[in-house]
C-alpha cells in the first residue's frame, strides 16, 4: 500500500495526488448520497461547466507564477466574443457565412492577446504593479463593452456556433476538448519551453533573473500577451455556450480562477505552480458545486462551501508541512 | 605572544561572566561548556566561522534562549540562574541584530525612542518627548541626523547609528554588535568605530561579532574565538596577525602562498581604454590576458562594482572603449556581454547572483537554456541533467539533490553553483566581484582553487575584492581603485601585503 502510494507520488507529486485523492472521496460520497450523482446527464453538465472557468484559470496562472494577477481576464472574454459577434452580425447575423466566423474568430483573438499585450508592456516596461494595470484594463474593457452594447445582450448568431458550445467530437463534449487541448498546451510551456522556464525565474526572482541574462520584460509581456489570447478563447466558447455576449457576463469567475490556482498549490508570491494539480483543482470544485446542487442546495450555499473548503485546505497544508519537516 | 589569557580582569566585576555554558538543541550541540567575559566599557570581539555558536551564545545572554543545567551566568557582578530578554535589558544588556530591526516608515526620533513609550499599560506617544530623548542621544553620539526624516530615507550607516541610539535610550551598558559593518563603506566604517569608540570611553562595552578580521583586531582589545561551539580561546588583539586569526577560526593552517605567475606573453582578452562613466569611475585603462587573474582591490565605494556591470552590459559608459578578442563591442544588455563571452559573479548572491528558492539544477541551467534543448525546441530532461551532474562533479559541489532548493546550500556550496552556472555559459572573460562573500573562511580556499584552476585553463578572470589578502595571495596583478580610477599596480611577487595595505588604508 504505501509503497504503491510512493510510486504514485514520484509519478505524479504529492500535490496531484493528494488532489486526486480528495477528488476521488469527493466524488465517493455524493454518489452514496445521491444516486443521480454519477449519471450521465450530471457528468456531462460538469463537463460543459468546467471549461469556461478552465481556460479563464489557466489566463489567470501565468501572471501569478510571474508573481502578478490579470484581474481583467473575464472582461477579455467578454470583449473578444463581442468582437466575433460584431463580425457576425455585420455578415448577416443568423446567416452569415462560416468565412465570416473564421475572420470574426481571428478578430476576437487578436483583440484578446491585443489587450493582453497592452497590459503586458505597461507591466514589464513602465514598472506598474499588475494589480493597478489589469485593474485599469479591466474597466476599461467594461466601461467599453457596455458603451458598444448598451449593457444589453448580443445574440443571433448561424446555427453552425452551437456545436462549440454544446457538441461533441468522438463523443466529448467540443468545450471540454478545447479545454484540455489548452491545459496541454500550458503544461508544456510552463514545463518544457525557455518562456515557461523565465516566467518561473522572474516569478521568484526578477533582478537575478535578468542578471542571468534572461529578457525579464520580453517575459512578462509574453505571459500577459498568451493571457489575453486564452481569455479570447474562453470568450468565444461562452459565446456559443449562452448563443448571446453580454459585457460582465462570468464576472463572478474572476476571484473563484485565483482560488482555484493557490487551490492548485500556486504560490501566491510566484515562482512555483503546475498546471495539472489546477486542473484538478478545478474539478473539486466543479463537483462540488454540482454536487451540492443535486442534494438540493442553494447556490448560495455552494459557494459557501467552495470558501470553506478552501480555508480548509490551507489548514490541511499547514498540517502537512509541519508533519513533512518533522520526517528530517 | 597571542597566548590564552588566563585571568585578564582579576579585580574588574566584568561586564558579563558565563562559564560552563553548554547548549543543545535536540541532539546537536550548540555550545559546549563555553566561557565568555567582557570587561566594562571593554571593545570584544566574538570570532568563528559561520555555524561555531556566536549567535548562540548571544541568544543565551540576552535571554532568548535558556542553557542547560549547569551554566553560570553573572551580570554586573549579579549572580543569575536564568536569564529572560526583559531581565537582559533591564541589567542594560542590547542587540543590534545585522537587520537592525528599525522601522522604515517611522522617523529617526520615533525609532529611537519609541520603546519608552512600550509598556504594560497603554499610553499616549508624546512626540515632544520622543523627539526630546533621541535628540539627547544623539547628541551624546556626536551625529546630527533630521529627528523628522523617515528611516527609510536613511543610508545605511545612518541607520546603525539609529539602532546604536535606540540601544542607548534603554541606558543599555552592553551593546552586542552582529555584523555591523558587512554593508557600510570605508569612511562610514570609520565614523561606525569612532562612535563604538567613544561608547567604550564611557563605559559601555561593545561585543562586536564580524566577518572582518582587519576591522576586528583594529576596533577591539580582546577577541573571543569559538570554533564548533567550543571555546578556542581568548587573545589580547595586540600582535595578533589575520592570518593566526584565521588559523584559531578554522582550525588549519593555510598556506598563504602567493600564487602569482607572468602572463604578460599570453593573448589579450579584455582591453579596456579610456573608459568613463560618470560619478562611478574615470579613464580606465585595463587589460586582462589569457590565464591570467587580475585583482581590484580599493575601499567600498571606489567603483569597482559599478565597472564590473559596465564590462558586463548592465550600465552604458559613457565614453571609452571595450575590446573583447581584438573585437570592440558596445553591450546594449548583459545579454549581449554573455552572448560575447563574459560571466559575472555577483557580489550580491541573495538577490542577484542566484534565485534563490529555485532549485539547484534550474540555477545552473539558467543561462544556458539554449544548450539543453532539443530537436523540438523544448527542453530536454536529460540534457538538463547532464549538464547539472557534470557541472556538480567538475565544482565537487556537495548538494542532496538536483532538485533541491539551492537554499540548502551553504554559503560556499552556493557559491560553486554560481560559478557553475556562469562556467556552463563557455565564457571568455570571468568578472568576481568579491567571490567570498558570505562563504565561511574554511571553504574559500576551495573558491580560490577552482579560480586557479579556471585560469590555468585559459579563462581571462578579473577579481574584484575587499579583502587585500584575498587579492594578494590570489591575482596575478593587483590593481589598487579609489575614487573611480586606478591609482596604482602591484605585482604580488614583488610587493609584499603590507605595502598595498598601507596605500589602500592610507
Amino acid at each position: 500500500m504505501t509503497k504503491t502510494y510512493q510510486k504514485l507520488r514520484d509519478l505524479f507529486g504529492a500535490e496531484v495526488l493528494g488532489l486526486a485523492l480528495f477528488l476521488i472521496a469527493v466524488i465517493v460520497v455524493f454518489g452514496v448520497l445521491s444516486p443521480r450523482f454519477l449519471s450521465g446527464a450530471n457528468v456531462g453538465s460538469i463537463a460543459f461547466q468546467l471549461p469556461e472557468l478552465g481556460l479563464l484559470t489557466l489566463a489567470m496562472l501565468v501572471p501569478i507564477l510571474t508573481g502578478g494577477l490579470n484581474l481583467a481576464i473575464t472582461f477579455t472574454a467578454n470583449i473578444s466574443g463581442l468582437t466575433l459577434a460584431w463580425v457576425l452580425q455585420m455578415n448577416g447575423g443568423v446567416d452569415a457565412p462560416t468565412s465570416a466566423f473564421v475572420i470574426g474568430v481571428i478578430a476576437a483573438i487578436s483583440v484578446g492577446t491585443l489587450a493582453g499585450f497592452v497590459m503586458g508592456v505597461v507591466i514589464a516596461y513602465i514598472g506598474a504593479h499588475p494589480i493597478l494595470v489589469s485593474l485599469a484594463m479591466m474597466i476599461f474593457l467594461r466601461g467599453l463593452g457596455e458603451f458598444l452594447t448598451h449593457g444589453g445582450d448580443i445574440s443571433g448568431f448561424p446555427e453552425y456556433v452551437q456545436p462549440i458550445g454544446h457538441g461533441y467530437f468522438v463523443g466529448i463534449p467540443i468545450p471540454l476538448l478545447i479545454f484540455i487541448v489548452g491545459a496541454i498546451v500550458w503544461h508544456v510551456m510552463l514545463s518544457r519551453t525557455r518562456h515557461g522556464f523565465a516566467a518561473y525565474m522572474v516569478g521568484s526572482n526578477i533582478q537575478a533573473a535578468g542578471y542571468s541574462g534572461i529578457h525579464t520584460k520580453r517575459t512578462l509581456t509574453l505571459v500577459y500577451t498568451l493571457s489575453g489570447t486564452m481569455c479570447a478563447i474562453a470568450g468565444i466558447i461562452m459565446l456559443s455556450r449562452f448563443n448571446s455576449v453580454r459585457v460582465g457576463h462570468g464576472e463572478a469567475y474572476i476571484l473563484i480562477t485565483v482560488l482555484a490556482c493557490f487551490l492548485g498549490g500556486v504560490d501566491p508570491f510566484g515562482g512555483f505552480g503546475r498546471v495539472m494539480p489546477v486542473v484538478l483543482a478545478l474539478i473539486i470544485l466543479q463537483v462540488l458545486s454540482s454536487g451540492l446542487n443535486l442534494l438540493g442546495a442553494n447556490q448560495h450555499l455552494a459557494t459557501a462551501v467552495w470558501g470553506l473548503f478552501l480555508i480548509g485546505v490551507m489548514v490541511i497544508r499547514w498540517f502537512w508541512h509541519r508533519f513533512a519537516q518533522k520526517q528530517y | 605572544m597571542n597566548q590564552p589569557l588566563d585571568n585578564p580582569s582579576g579585580q574588574v566585576v566584568p561586564a558579563i561572566r558565563v562559564r560552563h555554558v553548554t547548549k543543545t538543541f535536540g541532539g546537536v550541540t550548540a555550545l559546549d561548556d563555553v566561557s565568555f567575559e567582557v570587561l566594562p566599557g571593554e571593545v570584544h570581539c566574538l570570532a568563528g566561522e559561520n555555524g561555531c555558536g556566536k549567535s548562540t551564545i548571544i541568544k543565551i545572554i540576552t535571554g532568548v534562549y535558556q542553557p542547560d543545567a549547569g551554566a553560570e551566568i553573572e551580570i554586573f557582578g549579579q549572580k543569575l540562574s536564568a536569564i529572560t530578554p526583559t531581565i537582559s535589558r533591564k541589567l542594560g544588556i542590547d542587540v543590534i541584530w545585522q537587520d537592525l530591526a528599525l522601522f522604515p516608515l517611522m522617523s529617526v526620533a520615533e525609532n529611537i525612542a519609541f520603546e519608552g513609550m512600550l509598556g504594560n499599560v497603554p499610553r499616549i506617544a508624546r512626540h515632544a518627548t520622543l523627539r526630546k530623548k533621541a535628540a539627547e542621544v544623539l547628541t551624546r553620539l556626536g551625529v546630527d541626523l533630521d529627528l523628522e526624516a523617515p528611516l527609510h530615507t536613511l543610508s545605511v550607516a545612518e541607520r546603525q547609528i539609529v539602532a546604536v541610539g535606540r540601544a542607548l535610550v534603554g541606558d543599555a551598558r552592553l551593546v552586542f554588535m552582529d555584523e555591523p559593518t558587512a554593508s557600510l563603506t570605508q569612511s562610514e566604517t570609520e565614523k561606525l568605530l569612532a562612535i563604538v569608540a567613544k561608547l567604550s570611553s564611557e563605559g559601555v562595552a561593545v561585543v562586536f561579532v564580524s566577518h572582518r578580521l582587519a576591522e576586528v583586531l583594529k576596533i577591539s582589545s580582546r577577541v573571543t574565538v569559538l570554533r564548533d561551539g567550543r571555546l578556542v580561546g581568548v587573545y589580547d588583539t595586540d600582535g595578533m596577525t589575520q592570518s593566526h586569526l584565521t588559523e584559531l577560526m578554522t582550525g588549519h593552517t593555510f598556506d598563504s602562498v602567493v600564487a602569482a605567475q607572468d602572463r604578460s606573453k599570453a593573448p589579450v582578452v579584455l582591453q579596456v581604454k579610456n573608459l568613463t562613466r560618470e560619478g562611478e569611475f574615470n579613464n580606465i585603462d585595463l587589460t586582462v590576458r589569457q590565464g591570467e587573474v587580475v585583482g581590484i582591490t580599493g575601499l567600498i565605494g571606489a567603483g569597482r562594482t559599478e565597472l564590473g556591470h559596465a564590462l558586463f552590459g548592465m550600465t552604458k559608459p559613457g565614453s571609452g572603449e571595450i575590446i573583447l578578442n581584438g573585437a570592440p563591442v558596445r553591450f546594449r544588455s548583459n545579454r549581449d556581454a554573455i552572448n560575447s563571452g563574459v560571466a559575472y559573479v555577483s557580489e550580491d548572491r541573495l538577490t542577484l547572483g542566484l534565485v534563490q528558492p529555485q532549485s539547484i539544477a534550474d540555477n545552473i541551467v539558467l543561462p544556458v537554456l539554449d544548450s539543453i534543448l532539443d530537436r523540438f525546441g523544448l527542453i530536454s530532461s536529460s540534457k538538463k541533467d547532464k549538464t547539472v551532474r557534470s557541472w556538480i562533479d567538475d565544482l565537487a559541489v556537495k548538494i542532496g539533490e538536483p532538485t533541491d532548493p539551492v537554499t540548502t546550500l551553504s554559503g560556499g556550496n552556493q557559491q560553486r553553483i554560481v560559478l557553475a552556472k556562469w562556467l556552463a555559459t563557455k565564457p571568455k572573460l570571468l568578472i568576481l566581484d568579491a567571490p567570498t562573500v558570505g562563504v565561511d573562511v574554511g571553504a574559500r580556499a576551495g573558491i580560490f582553487e577552482i579560480v586557479r584552476k579556471l585560469a590555468d585553463q585559459g579563462l581571462a578572470i578579473l577579481m574584484i575584492s575587499d579583502e587585500i589578502p584575498e587579492a594578494y595571495f590570489n591575482s596575478d596583478r593587483v590593481i589598487h581603485m579609489a575614487g573611480g580610477e586606478f591609482i596604482g599596480e602591484y605585482d604580488p611577487r614583488s610587493t609584499t601585503i603590507s605595502e598595498i595595505e598601507g596605500a589602500v588604508f592610507a
